[in-house]
């Protein structure tokens, strides 16, 4: 048997002890194929894996896994998402063992947005299983061979399994606590919300890092360069979970007129920087949202590039 | 108790708008209580009918009556000498109520006369809020005796999720995160080690998933 659990690209960077960079592609609203070619064409060559990310927002987008296969085509190793709210338990271990047939090696675990602000508020929502539970369900088809029935799998999938966590959710004091909940189900790397507080974060890890997680599974750093105010303001606001230190806000609004991008990625840089030398980060996660195009750029920048061949 | 409100007036004259003599049936459980369907607001009911119908140039006929309960086939029978008297019936008891005087009077047309919203409880004055989904089989003492399955909008068992924010779900600011509440009575009672402790796919054969339910007490049955 191999020394990896599932040989993706990923677990191989970092396993290796490099510091990962890993991108996210939103597939499109519709089935326009060309549209999701040239934003995952973007992140080639400059990240790990690509997340492809699940009806986010609970907004009908392509399905995830069809995107991932045509990132995979591209020849980009996708990190599959996939949401509890839209499938059942039989939907949930079917599409693993699709996605894994087709070549996917990775899957971030999530229990998804509400369908309350997304575009389809009148649809029912499925929540069978928990976010947690499919992290565990994942790991029990991987490494037990068994669906959740107790019953064997013929050929077992293997994936790395992802989780995601958010340091500034409340109750502040349990979420690290909720990590090593995530962990102990079975995630092999987590990435975290975006990140913008960064005292918050660097208190999370210290925890995290007491605790021994950091030893036990690849913690990414969520990062999200802001590309205006307007954009820091609905963060701040309108994002459930999303904590924007007004101090940031500040320094956006103090670059002027046209240069709040410009600084907008420059903190970005800064954070990755920080990260590289925190203890128990091994990793980035760029959600460049629409932005995929100044992800070369910035990569270079952050002197993340060029990527490393495992 | 299960918790209902009324339908709009316009909505209810609608469903009537061909009939011309109507029964409209109360009953003294949790419509009372929640004041949408006891002796009160048969009355109210009975008044508006006629008042707008009136003003239609179509009078009608209303009757009104209130049951113990609907959800007793015993006291569904009280109406058997009236109903036939009445074209409409509009039962203001819970979904439960109007199913039964359905069953009971098969040439009766019945109809709902509120909307049954769920089980819980008032919180304040006018307020009321869900308690239970009636999962068939009740988890909460591993969550500091509050329910996830039926208070987090995604049921979660091993919560809270990323969006909770100030003690308020991802969904609304006027919804509590249950969890967040979970989380603060268990850590309060040094309770954390079962907190973090997985909990399994709940099984949803006893819920609604499984099917309409029944249920068969052997000792009761006579
Ligand atoms: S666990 Fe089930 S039975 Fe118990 S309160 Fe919740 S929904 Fe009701
Ligand atoms: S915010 Fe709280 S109540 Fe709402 S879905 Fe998340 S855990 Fe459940």
């Amino acid at each position: 048997m191999s020394e990896y659990k599932a040989g993706s690209n990923l677990e191989k960077v970092l396993k290796a002890g490099h510091f990962a960079f890993t991108g996210e592609c939103g597939p499109p609203q519709g089935a326009n194929i060309e549209l999701l070619k040239e934003k995952a064409g973007h992140l080639k060559g400059c990240v790990d894996a690509v997340n492809v990310t699940d009806n986010q927002t609970a907004v009908v987008r392509m399905s995830s896994w069809a995107a991932s296969l045509v990132l995979l085509q591209e020849g980009l190793e996708p990190n599959f998402q996939m949401v509890c709210r839209d499938r059942n338990r039989l939907a949930i271990q079917s599409d693993i063992l699709g996605v894994y047939t087709h070549g996917i090696r990775n899957m971030l675990c999530l229990s998804g947005d509400h369908q309350k602000f997304g575009d389809h508020p009148e649809s029912k929502n499925v929540f069978d299983i928990d976010s947690m539970q499919l992290i565990n369900t994942v790991k029990t088809m991987r490494d037990d061979g068994k669906f959740l029935n107790g019953k064997d799998i013929d050929v077992p999938p293997r994936l790395f399994i992802g989780a995601a966590s958010n340091p500034f959710a409340e109750p502040f004091d349990f979420r690290v606590y909720r990590l090593a909940k995530k962990i102990e189900a079975g995630a092999d790397f987590v990435q975290t919300q975006c990140i913008y507080n960064m005292d918050r974060f660097r208190e999370f890890m210290k925890r995290a890092v007491d605790m021994g997680l950091h030893e036990k599974c690849y913690l990414l750093a969520g990062v999200t360069p802001m590309k205006s105010v307007g954009m820091a303001r609905y963060m701040a606001k309108q994002v459930p979970g999303m904590e924007v230190p007004e101090s940031l806000i500040k320094r956006l609004k103090g670059a002027g007129k046209g240069k709040v991008a410009e600084e907008g990625i420059k903190f970005a840089i800064e954070q990755i920087h920080e990260f590289e030398e925190m203890e128990g980060v091994a990793g980035v996660h760029l959600m460049a949202i629409e932005w995929e195009h100044r992800v070369p750029e910035i990569a270079e920048r952050a002197g993340v590039l060029p990527r490393p061949q495992v | 108790m299960i918790v209902a409100e009324p339908k709009p007036i316009k909505e209810l004259l609608e469903m009537v708008q061909d009939f011309n003599k109507i029964l409209v049936i109360g009953c003294k459980g949790c419509v009372t209580v929640c004041n949408v369907g006891g002796l009160k607001e048969v009355g109210i009911l009975a008044s508006t009918l006629k008042i707008a119908r009136k003003k239609d140039g179509r009078e009608i006929e209303v009757g009104e009556h209130v049951l113990e309960r609907q959800c007793d086939p015993e006291y569904i029978d009280e109406v058997k000498d009236i109903i036939d008297d009445y074209d409409a019936v509009i039962s203001l008891a819970c979904g439960v109520g109007p199913q039964f005087l359905s069953e009971r009077y098969p040439s009766a047309r019945i109809f709902p006369g509120v909307n049954t919203k769920f089980m819980g409880g008032a919180v304040e004055h006018g307020v009321w809020s869900e308690r239970c989904a009636g999962c068939g089989q009740c988890v909460i003492h591993y969550f500091g005796g509050l329910c996830p399955i039926a208070r987090c909008s995604k049921s979660l068992m091993n919560g809270p999720c990323g969006g909770s924010s100030h003690g308020k779900c991802e969904i609304s600011d006027d919804v509590d995160c249950i969890w967040d509440i979970i989380v603060r009575k268990m850590m309060a009672q040094g309770r954390l080690d079962e907190l973090v402790k997985f909990r399994p796919p709940k099984s949803w054969t006893t819920a609604r998933d499984g099917g309409p339910r029944k249920m068969v007490r052997e000792e009761l049955v006579i």
